[in-house]
């Protein structure tokens, strides 16, 4: 094997994606020291793993976050947080998950390293593993520093069945935090607008605030859904679609911190259009909600839980919501891209 | 946020419009016309109308800069946008907004041309500063409130002897588009009692540009902020205004609104563009002395100058109502493109583009109100 990387001056170049002797020192000094578990030291070209009985759920994400590291986290904690977060909407438990590195020419190894030992710190604390992976270098100016593709698997608890078509009138909405702090933490980064508080992405893997909902509302819960790009009402608007209902939710009940509150204002955007990264909204059947609101907020990522309203026939599948000033709007999906590149 | 839900509150918007309920006359209809896109936005996204009585109708005005600039301007951005070595920044609002055969500044750049989204007229002058070998052009749209920016951005480029930038300028003036609702009588003319005149226009120009319409035209006209409260507190203020047979110039927006306005802005407008014999507006036709050009000292930032830009006929799609909207004489859902073919993801007409669009306000917050209106009827 060659020389150790020079991680503090080098840069990678077009020889780590080759397949030669530099990948292979890429792979040993950046990912498996990040990643370090058995199966990536086996070097397969596949992790082999047993499974338990029931139903396995699957997801896969790419990740093209600019800037790649923003406060709150980065395009590593992004890339392992959003994949288990996927796998934990279905309810399931998220074990394995791979990823993929498309790095551009002249990219540092000390950025790169910080996001593998970002990501290898997530996923230790969300309780996965990386057990594949795989390293692309194309041409300088052919990608943006890096872009991260993961893919999962979760085991599924027996008797759960979430999905959005499942959700029917009356039940409730619950939404578990303040909207709109990684976009707005995004988009604040990006357009270097200066706030007396520096607003900070909610990137977070939600599997353990999951788990505790299960427990507490099981067969109750209908369908989750983490209101990534498009925010929340993208998410309500994705339900009201695929299960054929209306929502009817209150402003004043949807939490947003003042300072995404004031830079949403100021960019032109809706907070309930922003994306998020750490939140989930949860339809719930009505009397499940007490007890599984309770329970979200004795969780930290839960704390400010709360029932945001509740779905209703609706032939048109509206979304709407009484303003906090009184009159009544409809909440319709983002029109346009207002965002880009915001995971 | 402070200085923001105050004007958002609930419990005075009650108080306010228990106050309009109580005063306006049964028998009578309040044809109000709010001409910002910034108050028809505010109306939409807070759901005002739900807190005023029914014989207060409120009318869309033509104050949204993308809404009103013909398809032959937005040809001649493209066209310039097409050449090569020629970068074209807009504001976000005009990526969507449509030109001839579908063309758009979205589609013409998907297509290859360079085309940047600006939030500021100086990020265009950066621009060019720091890509010497582009020409950078500033789509400059909007009325009173964008031009002294765009001014701004004139004075920086010739500060900084810049030889690669230039403006396309479609700037429009307030009070011609106001004049020409009056004066559009007849059958397809409109019907408005009253103004709510418009917000950051009148911080620049003031309260006075608006005397000719309440002493020549006889209607009053309220200066109101773009917050829901402000356009509340409007709404009874004509109203008492047209209780009492009074048609006077008030002023809701005394936080930001003076009579005079802004005099730098004002100065530096007047000595960087001259007024142009007619522009055309969407809806309105050609008005006289409506829109502004830079003068000819400053023919090198001039971009039409600069690149022999000739603006051709260009001809809107025959079912798009945007022009009847636009004048109030049509609501959105009078139109039958509206949510059929024409949606803010595919707008046929400009009202659909700009969040401050008629049409796209009442798509994107409204429209359940006309299943309620189907349901009733």
């Amino acid at each position: 094997m060659s020389r150790k990387l020079d991680i503090k001056h080098g840069r990678v170049d077009m020889s780590h994606g080759a397949g030669g002797r530099a990948m292979g020192r890429l792979i040993e000094d950046i990912f498996l020291a990040a990643f370090e578990n058995p199966w990536l030291r086996a070097a397969d070209d596949q992790a082999a793993f047993d499974v338990a009985a029931g139903r396995m759920a699957m997801t896969t994400d790419a990740y093209v976050v600019s800037p790649l590291f923003f406060p709150g986290g980065d395009i590593g904690l992004l890339a392992i947080n959003g994949t288990v977060n996927d796998l934990a909407m279905s309810g399931a438990k998220p074990l394995y998950l791979t990823a993929s590195f498309i790095i551009e020419e002249g990219f540092a190894f000390a950025d790169l390293k910080r996001i593998a030992e970002s990501m290898g710190a997530a996923a230790r604390a969300a309780g996965v593993t990386v057990v594949a992976g795989d390293t692309k270098v194309v041409e300088r100016g052919k990608a943006d520093g890096v872009f991260i593709s993961t893919a999962g698997v979760g085991a599924i608890p027996a008797g759960l069945d979430l999905s959005c078509r499942r959700v029917r009138p009356d039940d409730v909405v619950v939404l578990s935090g303040c909207v709109g702090d990684h976009g707005a933490a995004v988009m604040s980064k990006r357009e270097n607008l200066e706030f007396e508080t520096e607003i900070v992405s909610d990137c977070a893997a939600l599997n353990g605030l999951v788990a505790d909902m299960v427990a507490a509302a099981g067969p109750h819960l209908r369908a989750m859904r983490d209101p990534t790009r498009g925010g929340l009402a993208a998410v309500l608007n994705e339900f009201a679609h695929a299960a054929r209902v209306g929502f009817r939710i209150e402003e004043s009940a949807i939490p947003v911190r003042p300072e995404v509150a004031a830079a949403c204002e100021f960019l032109g955007l809706d907070p309930l259009n922003v994306a998020n990264e750490g939140k989930l909204v949860a339809v719930v059947a009505p009397q499940g909600a007490a007890a599984m609101v309770e329970t979200m907020r004795a969780h930290p990522l839960g704390r400010d839980a709360v029932v945001i309203g509740r779905a209703v026939e609706d032939a048109n599948g509206f979304v709407e919501m009484r303003t906090a000033f009184g009159g009544g709007r409809i909440v319709d999906w983002l029109a346009g891209e207002q965002l880009p590149r915001i995971c | 946020m402070k200085y923001v839900d105050e004007y958002r509150d609930g419990a005075l918007a009650g108080r306010i419009a228990e106050t309009i309920k109580r005063e306006v006359r049964p028998d009578r209809e309040y044809r109000l016309m709010e001409f910002c896109g910034g108050h028809t936005h505010a109306i939409s996204r807070y759901g005002l109308e739900d807190l005023l009585p029914e014989n207060i109708r409120l009318i869309h005005g033509p104050g949204c800069p993308v809404c009103v600039l013909p398809m032959a301007r937005i040809d001649l951005g493209i066209a310039c946008a097409l050449r090569p070595g020629v970068t074209v920044c807009v504001y976000g609002d005009m990526m969507r907004a449509p030109g001839s055969g579908g063309s758009s500044f979205l589609k013409v750049k998907a297509a290859g041309a360079d085309i940047r989204m600006v939030y500021s007229t100086l990020d265009a002058v950066k621009i060019a500063e720091k890509e010497p070998d582009r020409e950078v052009v500033f789509f400059a749209i909007g009325f009173e409130t964008t031009t002294p920016p765009t001014a701004l951005a004139v004075r920086a480029a010739e500060r900084k002897g810049l030889k690669n930038f230039s403006v396309l300028c479609n700037h429009v003036l307030t009070p011609a588009a106001m004049t020409a609702i009056l004066e559009s009588g007849g059958e397809d003319g409109v019907r408005v009692e009253g103004f709510i005149g418009p917000a950051h226009v009148s911080t620049v120009i003031g309260s006075e540009p608006y005397k000719v319409f309440a002493r020549h035209y006889k209607k009053p006209v309220v200066i109101a902020g773009f917050e829901p409260l402000d356009v509340a507190q409007a709404i009874l203020m004509l109203v008492r205004q047209i209780n009492d047979g009074r048609a006077e110039v008030e002023n809701e927006y005394i936080r930001a609104v003076t009579r005079e306005g802004n005099a730098r802005a004002q100065a530096e407008v007047r000595a960087l563009f001259e007024l142009r014999e007619r522009f055309e507006w969407r809806g309105l036709g050609f008005l006289p002395s409506s829109a502004l050009r830079l003068r000819p000292e400053f023919k090198a930032f001039d971009a039409e100058a600069r690149f022999d830009l000739i603006e051709s006929r260009a001809k809107d799609n025959p079912a798009c109502e945007c022009g009847a909207i636009l004048r109030g004489v049509k609501k959105p859902a009078q139109c039958r493109l509206f949510g059929t073919v024409c949606t803010p993801e595919t707008p046929m007409g400009s009202c659909m583009v700009s969040p401050e669009g008629a049409c796209s306000a009442h798509w994107t917050y409204g429209r359940f109100r006309e299943r309620a209106k189907d349901a009733a009827a």
